[in-house]
């Protein structure tokens, strides 16, 4: 038995609407406030993609209202080309920071972890708040940058120098766009920084009597493995953001070397190295990638877990892939960098653990089906955008073998075969986990039920159109599409373009798929039915409180814990399963010894 | 619902398997003679992944058609083996894999990057600036002369910064705008950046490498076929990066002497 004795916060509940909706220190508050954030957030990221899908189908094709977003921009409705990068590059850097980043580890992990480790909250109730509203002004601090001077950067969510670094003589929003980018990315590490802090400590110093580690389940540890990256990722990228600005406003060159000419003008630099961007920014960037999907991994494990009515075939063997891929991550990244001009010797240095790591994911791929086989799997929209999320991890996962070697990365890097690779193993997988979360908890999160048609409708559109959208990408890189242009100028990308569109269409019917979820989510939030306390019959601490949880999550008594978090497929006295804190004693098939 | 998803897994993995089986999409045509290590790495890996996301796809829709409306009563059964089976197979299957990729991915890197030009190589400089190509032949005296980045002027039309009248090695280079090189001659390119990050990409060369700037970086290749082929960049950097391309002709070795005494003609 375990015996930590937690370390109960006390605070009492707010009184004032501000204290209670704004300024909260209620960690279930903060997770809705980055829930709120992250929808407003894909949906900007989303919008932004159709404009660019579009302009790519149909270079000169005028879209309307276009002009009031930016008159410089889209003179007549239609996109120039540096407007087109300046709209990719806040694509990139919306989704990845502000979704990725914030919707499957902020919000699910700040409204969960704290319930299903058993505590009232988290250890620094004010940091979290702090966290939440740094990172909100960090988004103000990037959608401003389509309002200020000459628009928002257009190098890419990467920004990579020197064309980061030299200022507006490289192009529009390369000056001030630049600032605004490193400003915010900078200000959202802080966020994270401070939450990862608040996530680590929650785990290791607030579980309950009886909840050792194993006893956790598996989305809390993945929110734990995440939170111990994000420590460390976001760690290195925000000095790479400070001493970015600083070339930008202090006459430094951290990241630019002697001697270049831009427009015909001799630049005042010298000195800097471009390549110590890529690798400060990569050393965080594909740990990031994991940031991003490893909550997704626990999220859908706890989904099907319950789902399957029966534990993983091996709740350890789970934990620790997690944080093979966790440690893995920070000795792939320079496969980024194969074609960089990094060493070639680095790059099979970089090559082989970027191999490596397949392994970890194959076992967690292989668990996932193992543990389906034998089992009573119930089809709900939540089940089934996990499973969805599993085939898409398997989608994105299988090119990941191709990008890991330098030899035939000469042939894909920086080709539409890299987009697809990362927006199914990484994006659509982690918003599949996002999806499958909402469709779970929002139960628990909001007191009342989604709609299930809604969802289920929602679910097919989704991971049709996905499919639609991603699996042609790999098809163009195979053939030599580069990424990153506005329009197709080159003779051997013409055969190309009705892919485009093709890829079009189905991005945007897809996207318009999305309405019906955001539909459901504020419908359901306000009409839906009143949920029960345990509607899916599962087992962890968030369902043995009331719903929606109180303000001390427990109603003054913390849980204590019994059993492994996964006690289903038994015959238990409510049914095929026993919660955690049931006293009951039970023999079941799985105990791992 | 739950077997028509099992289909829909099935028809979808059929269906992106397809397309790559019957050879709709592939690698553009190689006309280099280190690109068949690449293509035949590309095809083992194709057909390693390929196997791996058909068996794994077809697994998913199966075990969501036979377990999703189990018998009443029905017991939670183990998959065979457990979890240590699966554990050891993903180590045996996916380890050799990766050994295999690793191993013979490395050979088809080194052939690019570890071995040293050929003496007798025909040098050439590529240059990248916002948002073009130029390219530098050594002339007759076989010797690049220097850069001189404060010379470097468009408007001038001296893209490289070249100074001729006191650098005696630059008085014969060639600058041009298009590539030109002779079939079957191993090429040494230089490869310098004036501004930015770039990239020289020939897909059907088989090559790739970025421009670092404040870093002169070289590979080597030959081509194998006469034709005309396009450079492209494809390292973000600026809004002119779509359309920045050049052309490569790659010439028999009469057409490219010919060709290179009407270049020198020209300067």
């Amino acid at each position: 038995m375990h015996d930590v004795s937690p370390h109960v916060v006390h605070h009492g509940a707010p009184t004032g609407f501000i204290r209670k909706h704004v300024f909260s220190i209620d960690h279930k508050v903060i997770g809705k406030q980055y829930y709120a954030l992250a929808l407003v957030a894909v949906v900007v990221g989303m919008v932004l993609s159709w404009l660019m899908r579009i302009h790519l189908a149909w270079t000169n094709f005028a879209i309307p209202g276009l002009h009031f977003l930016s008159s410089n921009g889209a003179p007549g409705n239609v996109m120039t080309p540096e407007y087109y990068l300046q709209l990719m590059t806040m694509h990139g850097t919306i989704m990845v920071f502000f979704v990725l980043t914030t919707a499957p580890f902020a919000a699910f992990g700040n409204f969960f972890l704290p319930i299903q480790v058993g505590a009232e909250d988290m250890p620094f109730p004010h940091f979290n708040m702090m966290s939440f509203w740094v990172t909100f002004v960090a988004f103000l601090v990037l959608v401003s940058s389509f309002f200020v001077g000459d628009g928002p950067t257009l190098g890419g969510w990467t920004q990579y120098a020197p064309l980061s670094a030299v200022g507006s003589v490289a192009g529009p929003g390369q000056g001030m766009g630049v600032v605004l980018w490193a400003a915010s990315i900078g200000i959202f590490c802080i966020g994270q920084l401070l939450g990862s802090l608040n996530f680590i400590t929650t785990t290791l110093d607030m579980r309950t009597k009886g909840m050792s580690l194993m006893r956790l389940p598996l989305s809390a540890w993945a929110w734990f493995i995440t939170s111990i990256m994000g420590l460390t990722a976001f760690a290195v990228l925000m000095p790479a953001c400070i001493l970015l600005i600083l070339d930008h406003v202090a006459g430094t060159s951290f990241f630019v070397p002697s001697n270049l000419v831009i427009n015909d003008q001799l630049q005042p630099h010298t000195g800097g190295s471009t390549l110590l961007w890529q690798h400060l920014f990569w050393f965080f960037g594909h740990p990031e990638v994991y940031i991003a999907i490893i909550p997704g991994l626990g999220i859908v494990s706890h989904v099907l877990i319950t789902n399957m009515r029966r534990p993983m075939l091996s709740h350890r063997v789970l934990i620790y892939s997690f944080g093979a891929l966790a440690v893995l991550s920070y000795m792939v990244y320079g496969h980024h960098m194969f074609v960089s001009g990094m060493n070639p010797f680095s790059s099979l240095a970089f090559s082989f653990p970027t191999l490596v790591i397949t392994i970890p994911s194959t076992i967690i791929v292989l668990i996932w089906l193992g543990s389906l086989y034998g089992s009573k799997l119930r089809i709900n929209t939540a089940s089934l955008f996990a499973l969805g999320f599993v085939s898409m991890f398997i989608s994105g996962g299988v090119s990941g073998f191709f990008l890991a070697q330098p030899s035939i990365d000469i042939m894909l890097h920086a080709t539409y075969f890299v987009v697809g690779h990362f927006h199914l193993v990484m994006a659509v997988a982690a918003i599949f986990g996002i999806f499958s979360g909402t469709y779970f908890w929002f139960p628990k999160m909001a007191g009342r039920m989604m709609n299930e048609t809604l969802g289920k409708l929602h679910f097919w559109l989704t991971f049709v159109g996905t499919y639609c959208i991603f699996m042609p990408f790999h098809y163009l890189g195979i053939a030599g599409n580069v990424r990153r242009y506005q329009a197709f100028v080159d003779d051997y990308l013409q055969p190309l373009i009705p892919v485009h569109k093709f890829i079009t269409v189905a991005a945007v019917l897809t996207g318009l798929a999305q309405f019906i979820f955001i539909y459901n989510l504020i419908y359901s939030r306000f009409k839906g039915a009143p949920a029960p306390d345990n509607p899916w019959e599962a087992t962890s601490l968030e369902w043995i409180t009331a719903t929606p949880p109180p303000h001390d999550n427990f109603g003054g008594k913390l849980p204590v814990v019994y059993h492994d978090p996964y006690q289903y497929g038994i015959e238990g006295s409510s049914g095929d399963y026993v919660m955690q804190n049931s006293p009951e004693q039970i023999k079941t098939a799985y105990d791992e010894k | 619902m739950a077997k028509i998803f099992a289909v829909t897994i099935v028809l979808i993995a059929i269906g992106s398997a397809i397309p790559i089986v019957m050879h709709t999409w592939t690698l553009p045509q190689d006309i280099s003679t280190h690109g068949p290590l690449i293509d035949e790495q590309y095809s083992d890996t194709m057909a390693e992944a390929g196997i791996s996301f058909l068996a794994s796809q077809f697994l998913l829709a199966f075990f969501i058609w036979k377990f999703s409306s189990p018998k009443p009563g029905a017991k939670i059964r183990n998959f065979p083996g457990g979890a240590m089976g699966l554990v050891i197979a993903a180590f045996l299957l996916v380890g050799t894999e990766v050994l295999a990729l690793g191993v013979f991915g490395a050979k088809a890197w080194a052939s690019v990057y570890f071995t040293p030009p050929a003496a007798n190589a025909l040098p050439v400089q590529v240059q990248a600036g916002q948002f073009a190509f130029y390219f530098r032949y050594t002339g007759p005296d076989g010797k690049f002369g220097p850069l001189h980045a404060d010379h470097i002027s468009e408007a001038n039309q001296n893209f490289f910064g070249l100074d001729p009248q006191n650098d005696p090695d630059s008085k014969d280079d060639i600058v041009t705008a298009e590539m030109a090189i002779p079939v079957n001659r191993e090429i040494h390119l230089l490869m310098h950046t004036k501004d930015l990050g770039h990239s020289f990409f020939v897909p059907e060369l088989r090559v790739q490498q970025d421009f670092v700037p404040g870093l002169d970086l070289s590979i080597h290749f030959t081509a194998t076929k006469v034709g005309k082929y396009e450079i492209v960049c494809t390292q973000l950097c600026g809004l002119g990066h779509y359309n920045m391309k050049a052309y490569l002709e790659v010439k028999s070795q009469e057409d490219f002497d010919t060709w290179m005494k009407q270049q020198a003609a020209a300067q």
